[in-house]
């Protein structure tokens, strides 16, 4: 089977890069409002609280849960919903008790005594410090791998390929927390490990495009850089659509089947995924054509990188050789 | 077939090490290295526990005005005013005389005090140093408390630990019901700080009249009785000795009534105190506190040596059970507080390995028959590398003793969507050769030449964000990032490498005539 062929006509990507470019900033733009407005909802990960989650022997019995709820004043403002199915509920509170030897299951079970025969099956609670901690650690692990790869990126390519790449970064991290603002699902510690997985994702995905444009500088006679783009990234389709589809497919699974866990995080990389296509078609490259990025530079440059590209050779003597 | 290759000898070999090294797992045998599952998915209680380190500061002071006391008397040195506050120690020495000498014991026992003198007043304070020191060693203390007592509780490998400067990690798995959390929590938190004070007797009689201050400025203090809460006693502030002197603690049953009560032993300078002390207190009562709640006041019928004693009290056998274990296990300088807790029961956890591994299993079966619609041949040799990616990673977490968490199994679900991505850049690089008309042998090795850089770098980056997630993440998501990283460097491996060594192994079978079902390329329209 072939979707893309590798003689396939040349697809004029960059005629219409200016187009593509105004849809993605308009996605950006409308992704930044819903954040502001709408915001994110944090949950007991970062904004601090407990879970509990309860099951009953059939149906739950949501509204006389949240009648007994709102009698107690600690749990005054505490959400209850249905967890996967009619028979399980979670209880989210903003309260958290600091005592360990009693606790908020321990008076959930006696708020609830009466209301069936139920049986508490987990129990997460975080106290404000913490989360307050684990978002600053969350942040700071945004931030450092950003920076990581940035430095690889500039080290491997160039610096402009690097900012591009970043760019492109950027633009899908801020479409997924859009979407997360928009669907409003508790922001957690896996979601945090979605973002950041679509970050790896999504640069993985970028970089074997900017490897074929680099390739490209030096096979494809043409000086322009238009032209080069399109051929490369045509050349690279058929491999972006393909691994593509099968991580959609794996994580597609997770959404469906995973349980209701790895809802929110599974999710978050279905858009990932989607988004993170779509960039390193669609707007990495360009971004390289706006930054004026230069292919007589780049070949100029590429003499005096000689050395640089020793050592890769080296690297592949190193593989041909078996010692990797 | 063609000659072996290394390529293919290391493979074979690699898969093999995966497959064996991967079974105790898979089958959960009781030999072998096995990867642990974690709390999410076997359930458990998981709590971050922090230390209220100023308890200890306040506790150190107490202890030093204790054994102050004990000198002073002993010296015969006449003092009055005694008094323990939050922040120091003060007294009035009556003879101006024995200031030298009071001086003199000062400098002598009490080490890394401040001592501030005005007059025949005195006031003692922790240095800085000490007052570091004495919160260090509440933490370390309450670590090492704590798991001595979870394992004294007989509970499958529970892990306590110092996380950070100052929180203390508790990991227990395998908590099968809310009763058995709750009295492990019970246990954990329990100060078990242990009290023979001695009742005001001149006092005692106005107890019920007096407030807490008022006890307070004649340097007493007011317990309650721990099963009739409205009883109260009247206690001198400073015990006449403390659980720290206590060697053992055990459950016994009382003769008559058979009721469970906990015997406990002293140590010989312990013994010794409280021989000297109820020799002078003959008709007097002498309370047993434990937790500031008071179990029995006994009168002092005679000299009690031997350093036996007894604390009677309404207990269950397993309340008694509980109370020996904390008192052996000594108590808590300091009390702890929950920071953050995720406690999942078994069946929770059995509910999430179930949903995970179905993800997988879908997840994977749909991947291996997508390659080969697509490639033919090339995919089910893709296939084959995917099939030794999932088994090296189960291997390596295998011999590593890595614990698997629910993000974990995402990150071995996402791995097989991306693993084949090395593999499907490699074949769209040969069928691009082949288009051109390159041979299968060329088409094979230039292939790989021209795909290594791309995969190269792309898994680089993809590593440089795991291994930071890894760093800086938590619990849960470090299993995540550790199941990523293992799956990536796992793939370099199986895909690259691997399915190289198969192609140039098969070379003499491939048949340039039938490449759609070698590449999957359609012939009819691709063939030139």
């Amino acid at each position: 089977m072939e979707i893309f062929r590798p003689d396939q006509p040349i697809i004029g990507f960059m005629k219409n890069a200016k187009k593509v470019g105004a849809f993605s900033l308009l996605m950006i733009l409308a992704s930044i409002v819903l954040i502001a407005t709408k915001g994110l909802n944090y949950g007991i990960d970062f904004a601090g609280g407990t879970i509990v989650q309860v099951k009953y022997e059939g149906k739950a019995p949501i509204d006389k849960v949240r009648e007994r709820l709102s009698t107690v004043k600690e749990y005054e403002g505490a959400t209850v919903t249905f967890f996967g199915s009619d028979s399980e509920i979670a209880i989210r509170t903003k309260s958290t008790t600091k005592s360990v030897d009693s606790d908020v299951s321990d008076q959930m079970r006696k708020i609830l005594e009466g209301t069936g025969k139920f049986k508490i099956r987990g129990v997460d609670m975080v106290g404000p410090a913490v989360g307050d901690e684990l978002r600053t650690q969350g942040l700071m692990a945004m931030v450092l791998s950003i920076i990581g790869i940035l430095i690889y990126i500039s080290f491997r390519f160039e610096w402009r390929f690097a900012l591009a790449s970043v760019i492109a970064l950027i633009h899908d991290v801020t479409i997924a927390t859009g979407a997360l603002a928009l669907t409003q699902i508790d922001v957690n510690l896996p979601i945090l490990a979605a973002i950041l997985t679509i970050l790896g994702y999504s640069l993985n995905d970028t970089v074997i495009v900017f490897d074929r444009i680099r390739e490209g500088i030096r096979t494809i006679k043409s000086t322009n850089l238009g032209d080069v783009i399109d051929e490369s990234v045509t050349r690279t389709l058929s491999r972006t659509t393909l691994t593509s589809l099968t991580t959609f497919f794996v994580v597609l699974t997770l959404y469906l089947f995973g349980g209701e866990a790895l809802k929110g995080f599974s999710f978050t990389l279905l858009v990932g995924v989607v988004v993170g296509t779509y960039s390193s078609i669609f707007v990495a490259s360009p971004i390289l054509m706006w930054l004026n990025f230069s292919i007589e530079e780049f070949r100029a440059n590429e003499a005096a990188k000689a050395k640089r590209e020793k050592e890769k050779e080296k690297m592949r003597a190193m593989y041909e050789q078996g010692t990797m | 077939m063609g000659t072996l290759n290394y390529r293919v000898v290391i493979f074979a070999f690699a898969f093999i090490f995966g497959v064996v090294f991967s079974i105790p797992s898979l089958t959960q045998s009781d030999s072998g290295k096995k990867i642990t599952l974690g709390l999410d998915l076997q359930g458990g209680l998981h709590m971050l526990l922090s230390v209220k380190t100023e308890v200890a500061l306040e506790s150190k002071l107490k202890s030093i005005g204790t054994s102050l006391k004990y000198i002073l008397e002993d010296e015969d040195i006449v003092f009055d005013d005694l008094k323990i506050d939050s922040d120091k120690v003060s007294f009035e020495v009556l003879d101006e005389d024995e200031i030298p000498k009071v001086d003199k014991i000062l400098a002598k026992e009490f080490k890394g005090i401040v001592v501030t003198k005005k007059g025949t007043h005195y006031e003692l304070s922790l240095s800085e140093k000490m007052a570091k020191e004495t919160e260090k060693h509440a933490i370390d203390q309450a670590v090492d408390t704590i798991r001595t007592r979870l394992n004294m509780f007989g509970l499958a490998e529970p892990t306590v630990a110092k996380q950070g400067e100052d929180k203390i990690l508790v990991e227990v798995p395998g908590v099968k019901t809310a009763e058995d959390e709750q009295r492990i929590r019970a246990l954990i938190a329990k100060a078990a700080h242990l009290q023979m004070m001695a009742v005001d007797e001149d006092r005692a009689n106005r107890v019920y009249s007096m407030t807490q201050a008022e006890a307070q400025s004649y340097g007493d203090i007011i317990l309650p009785d721990v099963s009739e809460k409205d009883k109260k006693y009247l206690l001198y502030s400073i015990p006449i000795l403390d659980g720290s002197m206590l060697t053992d603690a055990k459950v016994g049953y009382e003769q008559k009534t058979n009721r469970p009560l906990i015997n406990f032993s002293l140590d010989g300078q312990g013994s010794k105190i409280f021989g000297d002390f109820t020799e002078k207190s003959v008709g007097k009562r002498m309370a047993v506190v434990l937790d500031d709640e008071v179990y029995t006041a006994p009168n002092i019928v005679q000299r009690i040596g031997g350093g036996k004693v007894q604390i009677t009290g309404n207990f269950t056998p397993q309340e008694a059970n509980d109370i020996a274990i904390a008192l052996r296990s000594g108590s808590l300088l300091a009390p702890v507080q929950v920071e953050e807790k995720r406690s999942v029961g078994p069946s929770l956890g059995a509910d999430n390995i179930k949903a995970s591994s179905i993800a997988l299993v879908v997840g994977f079966v749909l991947v291996i028959i997508f390659m080969v619609l697509y490639y033919g041949m090339a995919g089910v040799i893709s296939n084959v590398a995917l099939i030794a990616n999932l088994f090296l990673l189960l291997a390596i977490m295998s011999l590593a003793g890595a614990t698997l968490t629910l993000p974990g199994m995402a990150g071995i679900v996402l791995t097989v969507g991306m693993a084949v991505d090395a593999n499907v850049i490699i074949n769209e690089r040969i069928r691009e050769l082949l288009h051109q008309g390159s041979s299968v042998s060329k088409a094979i090795e230039q292939g790989y030449n021209n795909a290594f850089t791309a995969i190269w770098d792309a898994n680089v980056t993809t590593l440089i964000a795991a291994v930071v997630l890894f760093a800086y993440g938590t619990g849960p998501i470090k299993g995540f990032a550790l199941t990523m990283s293992i799956g990536i460097l796992a793939s370099m491996l199986t895909a690259i490498l691997g399915t190289h060594g198969i192609y140039q192994w098969l070379l003499p079978k491939i048949d340039k005539n039938r490449l759609d079902f070698w590449f999957g390329i359609e012939q009819e329209k691709g063939a030139k």
